[in-house]
């Protein structure tokens, strides 16, 4: 996918101005989360499970080539295929090779964000082969011809009537006077459209959840059921997914499967956590004939070992995203690629570079709840804070915010100094704003005052106030 | 693409500063994966004894919209799918796994019913399979393909009835996990393993939930007590008796 993160300023004045979107942010704003708490509060073991859930992830990079070359023989063992893709272009041309093998016309497509990162639909439709999106949030967006904004919610950014005006504008078969007043009424629209889709796709394609070494099985975890539909009827499954997706056992994503749902979606389980391993055996009267797993690095194994490895733990939730003030507020097309919210803001800038996402880690005021609510404790605001810096290293920000902040820099390592700038702006400023206390423009703080007034100072610094109450304290 | 595979494998343990890992460590790695050692199982899930088994599993089964009827015999089972087929309004026509556990029910004492047994078709609208094992802990059913358990019926037909013997109980996903590495068919996994949690969902538009987005929109579990689960629940009905 085309990242766009370099206009993310635009991108946010954009979503802050956009009245449907805010709408539906609303929505969003609670729903998950408080589905989030009531789930955790009834597992007390939440919290041990978080740590174990940390050290599996840990463990698991740590050996990750052992795990790789395990988890693939596995695969072979049951007569899967794993085809390693470095690049997003190399990811493409395996999947392209596998559907022109088979002679694939239509794909059937269940969630995957792998898949959007390597920009796959896109590529099969240049090369001549219709990918079908056939989750309910995907197919919307699909006919939208708009990327996601969210990762397990991807149409989260609309309201009801603008699923009904898209329905309504391309199923033009149906009745143009039918009522799509409630969402009930999509969601039978959209099954009973798809349907056919999955029934006569020649190739499944999926994304995973997990990897697991021990079996050779890919897992997805769903509630829909159109993962399962897709991975089941037509002849060929076509996993995509990317490495750090591994875990050792059955028993290793048994503890992430108990936090993935709740932090997800605050559900105890998804409806639908499959494992599939393998093409269908001989005597089974179902399931595709081929199973492939195309395996992508993109950048991951450069991450490992260093100081953005944590961000390789992450297991989508997107537990980060909903308790964003952030992301909450400009929704997720402003991110520009495909990982919005705090995780985003970490992966987008490791993934396709600084240079193309410098302003995402700057898109945090820092609350930490990002961090506070992750179930494998990604420290997502200190990855942020080094993202800042590598940017203000390779002098990508602008000169005046370079400039300011040197100069900043250069008086806060002068602390007689500081205090007597500091002591002289908030006499000056609270004598100049005694009137109103506040100020409605200031020279050099329009950033601030364009939008809102700035609170004039009460005239005396808190240091000076302090020193003056220990003076005092101490003469009683 | 063996290039790419070589270039990844050699990016990762230049990421991690050693070359390939040496044979005592891999022992160790072998022996961690061989070993199916469990990590923390919530208490929730730990110790229950049949009757906590099964009354976990109906609440948390019934708490994500499945319904659940309770049968004291197999023997009851046709009987109770003709009642459901009625009740929900449904033609008493279904597709039935090929799975011999399921030929013990007396099917023919309900001739109404039209049974087809395989694997599901776009057209059918009931499908009724049996389950490897049913989980307390969510009110989860885990299901596994194979000849005689096609996975299609699992999601095609818009209302999926499965019946449930009380000694394929468990307490967690663990327990299942055990049980398929005992008694499944082979060393390799079955080709599909589906953890089942109430019916279909999405809440794609507004957040709003509603059942039934692609797979089925009822799911209906038949739970088959046995006698051992039936004294324990008759135990737990009658006061204590006195022990002086």
């Amino acid at each position: 996918m085309r990242a766009i993160s370099r206009n993310f300023e635009d991108n946010a004045r954009a979503g802050l101005a956009n009245d449907n979107l805010q709408q539906a942010l609303g929505l969003a704003q609670t729903g998950f989360p408080l589905r989030r708490r009531l789930a955790i509060n009834r597992l007390p073991e939440f919290e041990a499970l978080r740590e174990t859930g940390r050290s599996i992830k840990d463990h698991t990079l740590e050996y990750l080539d052992f795990y790789l070359e395990f988890y693939e023989s596995k695969v072979l063992a049951s007569g899967g295929k794993v085809h390693w893709a470095s690049t997003p272009q190399e990811a493409c041309n395996a999947v392209l090779q596998i559907c022109r093998s088979v002679g694939a016309k239509t794909v059937a497509k269940g969630k995957s964000m792998v898949a959007e990162e390597v920009g796959l639909n896109e590529f099969l439709e240049q090369n001549g082969i219709t990918p079908v999106e056939t989750d309910l949030g995907e197919y919307i967006i699909q006919l939208r011809h708009e990327p996601p904004s969210h990762i397990i919610a991807p149409a989260i950014h609309l309201i009801k009537e603008q699923v009904a005006e898209t329905f309504r504008a391309e199923h033009r078969s149906l009745d143009p006077d039918r009522s799509l007043a409630e969402p009930r009424q999509m969601c039978d629209e959209a099954r009973a459209i798809l349907r056919p889709h999955f029934l006569a796709a020649d190739v499944g394609i999926t994304g995973a959840n997990f990897l697991v070494a021990e079996t050779g099985s890919s897992i997805i975890v769903t509630n829909e059921g159109n993962g399962d539909l897709t991975q089941t009827l037509p002849r060929v499954h076509i996993v995509m997914t990317s490495l750090e997706k591994l875990v050792p056992t059955l028993e290793d994503a048994g503890t992430l499967l108990r936090l993935l749902a709740r932090s997800a979606t605050g559900q105890e389980f998804s409806s639908y956590t499959t494992i599939s391993t393998g093409p269908r055996r001989a005597e089974d009267l179902d399931g595709p004939e081929q199973y492939h797993v195309v395996l992508l690095d993109n950048g991951r194994s450069a991450l490992i070992g260093g100081e953005f490895q944590d961000m390789l733990r992450c297991i989508r939730c997107s537990a980060c995203i909903n308790h964003c003030p952030v992301y909450t507020a400009i929704g997720g097309h402003a991110y520009g690629w495909v990982y919005p919210g705090p995780m985003g803001a970490v992966l987008t800038p490791s993934l396709i570079g600084i240079e193309a996402a410098g302003h995402l880690p700057n898109a945090s005021t820092f609350c930490g709840k990002c961090e506070s609510v992750c179930p494998v404790k990604i420290p997502l605001p200190k990855m942020m804070r080094s993202w800042r810096e590598r940017e203000f290293a390779a002098k990508l920000s602008p000169p005046v915010f370079r400039t300011g902040l040197s100069l900043w820099a250069w008086i806060a390592r002068r602390p007689a100094l500081y205090h007597v700038l500091v002591e002289v702006a908030s006499r000056a400023l609270g004598w100049a704003g005694r009137g109103r206390g506040r100020f409605r423009a200031l020279p050099l703080a329009n950033g601030w005052t364009a939008v809102r007034d700035l609170p004039a100072p009460e005239g005396r610094s808190f240091q000076s106030l302090w020193a003056e109450r220990q003076k005092t304290g101490a003469a009683k | 693409m063996s290039g790419s595979r070589d270039a990844i494998l050699r990016n990762i343990r230049s990421s991690l500063k050693r070359g390939r890992i040496d044979p005592k460590t891999e022992a160790g790695l072998r022996a961690r994966v061989a070993a199916h050692r469990r990590n923390l199982i919530p208490a929730r899930a730990a110790a229950l004894d049949r009757l906590q088994t099964m009354e976990l599993f109906v609440a948390m089964a019934e708490e994500v919209q499945a319904t659940v009827t309770r049968l004291s015999s197999s023997s009851a089972v046709a009987g109770e799918v003709a009642r459901y087929l009625a009740a929900e309004n449904l033609p008493a026509e279904l597709v039935m796994a090929p799975d011999r556990s399921l030929d013990a029910i007396p099917w023919a004492e309900w001739p109404l019913l039209q049974i087809r047994r395989g694997r599901a078709e776009a057209e059918d609208k009931v499908g009724l399979t049996s389950c490897f094992a049913a989980i307390a802990e969510t009110g989860t059913l885990m299901l596994i393909s194979g000849p005689q358990t096609p996975t299609t019926l699992n999601f095609l037909p818009d209302t999926h009835i499965v019946v449930v013997n009380s000694d394929q109980l468990v307490g967690c996903y663990e327990d299942g996990w055990d049980r398929l590495r005992t008694s499944g068919p082979g060393e390799t996994l079955p080709r599909a393993i589906n953890f089942i949690t109430g019916p279909s969902r999405t809440a794609d538009i507004e957040q709003h939930i509603e059942l039934g987005a692609h797979g089925p929109r009822r799911l209906h579990i038949v739970l088959i007590e046995d006698d051992e689960t039936r004294r324990s629940v008759q135990d737990a009905d009658q006061p204590a008796a006195p022990t002086h």
